[in-house]
């Protein structure tokens, strides 16, 4: 049951995620939260490591979440199921790729689309911003300016063109030593 | 076989996302097997763009039906997936054993805040590439806001959004 379940949710996910990963943020996490399935800091750890790891965020935290809820079986159907949309849809269109490109129908609905992409990125960030910032596991003022100081100077380093992998691993030591130092 | 793996390697050398997977495809699937032309290769992704999906999993389906019809796509898709799935089960298994761990713990307090930076970078980028028009950036705003503030389904929020836009063009 709940392997169905996972497939469902995934397939559901797979088949709104336009413009890359980030986008569906708001919607893994909306349904994960409300199948009880992970907690919020969990869902930033799970990006953190799919971010860290070869392979598109979406079949990443598909194969991760599918696995913690029901095992290797419970990985299969939640990828099979983000996958799949992308697959069927793509596969249905490749032989007229540039009519359905040109369609005007098509055009207007990704008018719309491209900022919805862009203001869901945004509702993830204010979301997982206000989890790390004030409701993280480690409570207090002291945490939560470190972790602002953190998010900081990993946002300068990120516009130097440090790659995603780098930015986990600094940030990462950074973590363990600021936490053996305040103990907290 | 072929199409698996070359999809198999364009996955697992895949950090970040899609679009660092561009250059790779283009090395194995342009250059070295010569299935499509770097034209064809940004056709794809331009269509990539416009379905919804990972542009890696989107990019294999297509090239693989191309090379050898659905055979084709399945071994193309399986390949680009695959990588990512053992990884991610072998990582997931360590996870459960060692995340109550005190090193563990610290260095996951520091890296949830630098997942916030990448994240608020993705944004700043995406933002910067999107049309300068008053309609844009109005559903911006009022995705977010409808998300965050209301607690809105983000899949009605995108099909509000797309409605709309649809709406807009072809009136």
């Amino acid at each position: 049951m709940i392997r169905l379940q996972l497939f469902l949710t995934f397939f559901k996910i797979g088949l709104f995620t336009f413009g890359g990963g980030y986008a569906m943020i708001p919607l893994i996490k909306s349904e994960v939260l409300a199948h009880g399935w992970a907690e919020a800091e969990d869902i930033i750890n799970y990006i953190a490591i799919s971010e860290s790891t070869p392979g598109p965020l979406a079949v990443n935290m598909a194969t991760f979440i599918g696995r913690t809820t029901g095992g290797i079986p419970g990985a299969l159907c939640a990828t099979l199921g983000v996958v799949l949309p992308s697959f069927l849809i793509i596969f249905i269109i490749a032989g007229a790729y540039n009519r359905y490109r040109k369609s005007r129908i098509i055009q207007g609905v990704m008018a719309g689309l491209k900022p919805a992409v862009v203001g869901m990125i945004a509702a993830a960030l204010i979301s997982l911003g206000m989890e790390v910032f004030i409701y993280d596991k480690h409570p207090g003022t002291l945490s939560s300016i470190i972790s602002v100081i953190i998010f900081a100077v990993m946002i300068i380093l990120s516009f130097r063109k440090k790659s995603p992998v780098m930015i986990i691993l600094i940030s990462g030591v950074a973590g363990i030593i600021t936490g053996y130092t305040t103990g907290l | 076989m072929d199409l698996f793996l070359s999809f198999f390697k364009i996955g697992l050398f895949t950090f970040g996302g899609g679009y660092a997977m561009i250059p790779l495809i283009e090395k194995e699937a342009v250059e070295n097997k010569k299935w499509l032309s770097g034209e064809e290769l940004l056709d794809i992704i331009a269509i990539a763009e416009s379905t919804p999906g990972p542009i890696a999993v989107n990019a294999a389906t297509f090239i693989g039906k191309k090379i050898k019809g659905f055979a084709g796509a399945l071994c193309a898709t399986a390949g680009v997936v695959l990588p990512s799935f053992i990884i991610i089960l072998i990582v997931s298994f360590f996870w459960e054993k060692f995340k109550e761990l005190r090193v563990v713990r610290y260095a996951f307090w520091g890296i949830r805040a630098g997942v916030l930076a990448l994240i608020a970078k993705a944004l700043v980028s995406m933002f910067m590439k999107s049309s300068k028009d008053l309609l844009s950036y109005f559903l911006m705003g009022a995705s977010a806001v409808a998300v965050i503030v209301f607690d809105i389904n983000a899949i009605i929020v995108i099909l509000c959004c797309a409605l709309i836009g649809l709406v807009y063009t072809i009136r």
